[in-house]
């Protein structure tokens, strides 16, 4: 299986404070791991150092086989991030905005479409402002745009929070879609029971760092207790 | 890069066709500061001698407003760490955003122009209307390209609000100067020939292209972690 | 676990600076009896070799120089604003140059970083020094404080756009940020300020304003060039002087928070009970 990220011992800074000191992980393809841990340990961080936003101050790292160190340039094409502010233009309406951030990497009108159905906005809403949204639909709209982007790696910060039960299967489809077009998926969540059945792997973030977990998600055998 | 910059342009300039905020607000501002100009100086003479300066001066300040505006709409909801984040060129962002910077300059400044004929009495003709069109077009440009890259840097950190003059108008200066000489000479604003401004061109010309240069390479690391 | 928020990440980047404060503390002062915490050999030298050079300005500035024919006494002035706009531009220089080579070899060398940002901070001051003592001069000589011409002016933005160079460093982040950002803003001054100058040099050329510049032309005596030689020397070690030393406690800064990271890390690790 191929590993699409591999971390040892990396060390991350905000300012003078480690959020991340000294985190170990590995992710084969396909995976869907699921990130766990108390607000400040450091899961934020984590996916933004995936993807290339924050620079590795110590250890080692690669992302889909690009050096954490020197090309994180070249990582950023290739993967997905929805963080906790969505990215989106409040001015212009949901088809501008998936069309908008589809249209950096070249996606086709067809591709844009398909991500809006995926999510739910390609009847009513299409045409509606975001700043007319409600932080559900604005969540979904965020989705959209990532789905429109083709990402081979997708980080996702509390993908679930301010989507309601619809929206929330819509996501947990989507996500199996992806994996089994070949994405992988790291995602960040405090909602155990949900991210938990999804998940192919639990994994705890604390203190800045990774451990394994002991417990295997709900109804799921295919987690390690890892060392 | 080109095609990421029309991208980016495209969407700045929609964004303000929704939004208006240029139109509603900006343009208002500057036809305040050009009214106040008026009251500061004392008499007719003076005003219609300085008209070209005091429409350059009310152009830098809108400036600032303007920048800000441009990257506010970005920082509103992460759009920049999300444009980073998604690998977007930095010089496509560069230009597009400077592009769009561009185009509502130039809108501010035509109503400028029609604003000092109308309060200041100042007369245009038709010999000076080449060099008039391509002073507006070297200085919007020259504007445009430093505007956009020190609201970059200045964009989401503290104190931008300040930290955005103090950085941009010296270097903005040159602009000033040129752009002000420029225009006297075209609407022939004390005695000056329309010959006397094409050197003044020159100047902008160098402006703009050491800065479009400079700028699309600088951008990059300036809005960097 | 505890639950860590981010009161309790201010709480530990505090404590960790101030265990790695005592501990540059109790190093320097273990040092201190022996030399001083930025101190040199080559340093102490230089200071010396400075002291004397601006004795011998005193000297001849003050005392030996003859006055001048037409400006009389206040020509002394000179070789103060002469040196210090010699500085000012050698920093500006210096800051230029150390900001390509941090950008050059960007992941190794962190003191070009802190040269370029030594050197604004003391070109700032030189800066200040020469519009103040030009100023000065200029109201002694002829009458006014201010001239519009290229070379007061563009000095004018010079000091301004340091100022904001200097603003730019301090807007926090990694020390890697900081380098490359504000080697970025410097770089662009490079252009900018030559922009600014020839400019004004355009501006005022075409406007013959029985230009004040003309009666800067001071009749050189040899003795006054002498003067005038000792003062660039003398302000040249200043300046080094300065910005070595400058140099080296930016470098203790920064040592402090990068062993204050140390600290945190373990402090970290051990929130995990890993």
């Amino acid at each position: 299986m191929e590993t699409v990220v591999h971390l040892s011992n990396a060390v991350a800074v905000l300012g003078q404070f480690p959020v991340l000191a000294g985190a170990s992980l590995t992710v084969e393809r396909g995976e869907i791991v699921l990130l766990q841990g108390p607000n400040g340990a450091g899961k934020t961080s984590l996916l933004r150092l995936f993807a290339g936003l924050m620079p590795l101050a110590r250890g080692e790292g690669n992302v889909l086989g690009f050096d954490l160190r020197t090309n994180r340039e070249a990582v950023r094409k290739r993967v997905g991030l929805l963080g906790h502010a969505n990215g989106l233009y409040s001015d212009l309406t949901v088809t501008e905005n998936v069309r908008f951030w589809g249209a950096t990497i070249g996606a086709s009108e067809s591709e844009v479409g398909a991500a809006m159905t995926r999510m739910g906005l390609a009847q009513r809403l299409k045409d509606v402002q975001v700043a007319k949204l409600s932080a559900g639909q604005k969540r979904r709209t965020a989705l959209a745009c990532l789905i429109a982007r083709r990402a081979e790696l997708w980080l996702l910060d509390e993908p679930h929070a301010g989507l309601d039960a619809a929206g929330r299967d819509e996501l947990d489809a989507t996500l199996r879609e992806a994996t089994a077009a070949g994405a992988t998926i790291v995602v960040a969540s405090h909602e155990l029971e949900r991210a938990g059945a999804l998940a192919t792997r639990l994994v705890e973030v604390v203190g800045g760092q990774v451990r394994e977990s002991q417990v295997a998600p709900d109804g799921d055998n295919r987690s390690q207790a890892a060392g | 890069m080109f095609r990421i910059a029309r991208l980016i342009a495209a969407k700045d300039l929609r964004i303000e066709l929704r939004s208006r905020v240029v139109t509603n607000q900006v343009l208002p501002f500057a036809m305040i500061v050009m009214v106040m100009f008026a009251f500061a100086l004392k008499t007719d003479e003076v005003v219609e001698k300085v008209a070209p300066g005091l429409v350059w001066l009310a152009t830098l300040f809108s400036l600032l407003i303007l920048v800000q505006r441009a990257f506010a709409i970005e920082t509103a909801d992460g759009a920049t760490e999300a444009m980073r984040a998604a690998g977007v060129d930095p010089a496509g962002i560069f230009l597009g955003k400077a592009l769009a910077l561009a185009a509502q300059l130039a809108v501010l400044e035509i109503l400028l122009l029609i604003l000092a004929v109308v309060l200041y009495n100042s007369k245009l003709h038709a010999g000076g209307v080449v060099l008039l069109v391509t002073t507006l077009l070297a200085a919007t440009i020259g504007l445009a390209l430093v505007g956009t890259l020190y609201g970059g840097l200045a964009a989401g950190v503290r104190g931008r609000e300040t930290l955005l003059p103090l950085l941009l108008l010296p270097v903005v200066a040159p602009v000033l100067i040129g752009a002000t000489r420029a225009t006297e000479a075209a609407l022939g604003t004390s005695g000056a020939v329309v010959s006397d401004g094409w050197p003044w061109l020159g100047l902008l010309g160098v402006f703009v292209a050491l800065f479009s240069v400079g700028g699309t390479l600088a951008f990059g690391p300036l809005i960097e972690e | 676990m505890p639950d860590t928020d981010t009161s309790a990440m201010q709480l530990t980047t505090d404590q960790a600076s101030d265990a790695a404060r005592s501990a540059a503390r109790s190093a320097a002062s273990s040092s201190v009896r022996r030399s001083s915490p930025t101190g040199t050999p080559f340093t102490r030298v230089l200071g010396i070799a400075t002291l004397i050079s601006m004795a011998l300005l005193v000297l001849f500035g003050l005392f030996l120089s003859p006055e001048d024919v037409v400006q009389g006494e206040s020509v002394r002035i000179l070789y103060i604003h002469v040196g210090t706009v010699w500085v000012a531009y050698v920093a500006f220089g210096v800051t230029a140059l150390a900001s390509l080579a941090f950008l050059w070899k960007r992941t190794t060398s962190l003191t070009w970083d802190r040269i370029a940002g030594a050197s604004a901070e003391v070109g700032v001051l030189f800066m200040a020094l020469t519009l103040f003592a030009g100023a000065i001069w200029g109201r002694l000589s002829w009458g006014k404080f201010w001239v519009w011409d290229a070379r007061v002016t563009t000095t004018a933005f010079l000091f301004i756009t340091y100022i904001g160079y200097l603003a730019v460093r301090g807007l926090g982040g990694s020390h890697q940020q900081r380098g490359r950002r504000s080697a970025v803003v410097a770089l662009l001054a490079v252009l900018e300020i030559p922009l600014v100058h020839f400019s004004v040099k355009l501006w005022r050329g075409l406007h013959q304003d029985g230009s004040v510049s003309d009666t800067t032309k001071v009749k050189l005596h040899d003795l006054m060039l002498f003067s005038l030689f000792i003062s660039l020397i003398a302000f040249t070690l200043l300046f080094v002087w300065l910005v070595m030393h400058r140099q080296r406690v930016l470098a203790m800064q920064d040592a402090l928070e990068d062993k204050g990271l140390d600290f945190a890390l373990e402090q970290r690790r051990s929130e995990a009970g890993l």
